[in-house]
């Protein structure tokens, strides 16, 4: 058994084309029954995951995204931190406000996936890069 | 490296003088690593091809492969590697078989006990064969990137059908993933599908569709508003109980389309409203 807080080792896939948005996905499918998860948190994870993913690689310009299990001794998780090297986001707050959108999409990909995990993180600057960690707990 | 008029000279008249000898071991060397999936007569058969081909071109007055005299060998060598990758050959297994030529030539034209000038012009003629065998594996890597892309356009329409469940209603089954180049081409089918069949129903079923992000209710939503535009009104089914979370949480809004749980609550939707409208219709006729 892993102690509490145990993260072991992250599966990391590059993001750098359409089909590899659907490697994620499938990647956190697989994480996600691995984990136990039900089928819905599977389906929001990786609703989430496939959303995060084509944000890193429309509006990152690509990136990757890590894979990892986790374990605090009561519950099992699965934790997706995506990371780009992009232009950032300016205005978190307008970017998480549902039906914003500086493409061409529904505006609800970002605010859309916060609301699909248990925990999300976005961190962010402008010019550097923004790097989004979301989880998702077995119940 | 290319050949010298000389040395391309030299190797005509080998190739031609003693073309059975080259032939029958060229064969024979080239089938060997590939015994079971390939005849010895079936290899004897491409290489006295390339054989034939390379004496013409050497004939030509050819010194290299890349020149102009080549383009007919380049041809038939291109045309051997896409016939392997068609048969499912590797890389290594395709340019293995333009190799032989070397052992062949080293075999026939006695090498090894060869003087200095022998040696000197196998050397030369080894790096030609080289640069053959290279143009090989190059044209095999084209030969199955178009195999590819012609199964990902064969993929493509496989996995699209548009059909017709009833009188006045089609449906278009979508199955796996739903990204921008297959969401055109649902489109398209679907609204051809609805001017050929004069359907006024279309039912989008997204049941085979593992995970509905926005950019599949984005490509769905379109081809629904798309649809209305023709006059067709469209249902969308296969919502399973995880999806409609997802979608709720996501907090997209499918606004005014009328969306089920399986196609065959779709389908009943459809035919009780056409149903209706039909006995409506037939009532004021009346």
């Amino acid at each position: 058994m892993s102690a509490a807080g145990d993260v072991e080792a992250a599966a990391v896939q590059a993001i750098s084309g359409d089909e590899d948005v659907v490697r994620v996905r499938q990647l956190v499918r697989t994480a996600a029954v691995a984990a136990k998860l039900s089928l819905v948190d599977q389906t929001k994870l990786v609703t989430a995951a496939s959303e995060l993913a084509r944000n890193t690689l429309v509006y990152g310009g690509g990136g990757k995204a890590e894979v990892s299990h986790l374990d605090n001794g009561a519950r099992r998780g699965i934790r997706i931190v995506f990371s780009d090297s992009g232009p950032g986001i300016p205005d978190v707050e307008l970017a998480l406000t549902d039906g914003y959108t500086s493409g061409g999409g529904l505006g609800l990909g970002l605010s859309g996936a916060r609301r699909l995990v248990d925990e999300f993180e976005l961190e962010t600057a402008v010019g550097v890069g923004t790097t989004v960690s979301v989880t998702k707990w077995a119940r | 490296m290319a050949l010298n008029a000389e040395q391309s000279e030299r190797l005509n008249v080998l190739l031609t003088d003693r073309a059975e000898e080259i032939s029958a071991r060229w064969a024979e060397v080239a089938a060997a690593p590939l015994r079971g999936r390939l005849t010895v007569a079936e290899a004897a058969r491409q290489t006295l091809d390339l054989q034939r081909q390379l004496q013409a071109t050497l004939r030509a007055g050819a010194t290299d492969v890349a020149s102009d005299r080549s383009a007919e060998l380049r041809a038939v060598l291109s045309e051997f590697s896409r016939g392997r990758a068609r048969q499912g050959f590797t890389a290594t297994e395709t340019a293995t078989t333009v190799l032989a030529l070397k052992t062949a030539i080293y075999d026939v034209a006695g090498v090894e006990k060869g003087d200095e000038a022998t040696l000197r012009d196998y050397v030369a003629w080894t790096s030609f064969i080289d640069e053959l065998s290279l143009f090989t594996f190059e044209s095999y890597t084209k030969a199955r990137e178009r195999i590819i892309t012609e199964q990902n356009e064969q993929l493509l329409e496989l996995s699209t059908p548009v059909v017709k469940l009833w009188e006045g209603v089609v449906s278009v089954p979508l199955v796996g993933t739903l990204d921008s180049a297959r969401a055109q081409v649902v489109m398209e089918r679907l609204l051809q599908a609805l001017i050929d069949t004069g359907s006024p129903w279309a039912i989008i079923d997204i049941t085979g569709v593992p995970a509905v992000d926005t950019q599949v209710a984005q490509h769905v939503l379109k081809t629904v508003m798309a649809a209305r535009l023709m006059g067709a009104e469209c249902i969308v089914s296969g919502i399973r109980p995880q999806i409609a979370q997802t979608i709720v949480a996501l907090g997209i809004e499918f606004g005014d389309i009328v969306t089920k749980a399986s196609l065959a609550d779709a389908l009943r939707h459809a035919i009780k409203m056409s149903g209706s409208e039909l006995a409506r219709s037939q009532r004021r006729a009346a």
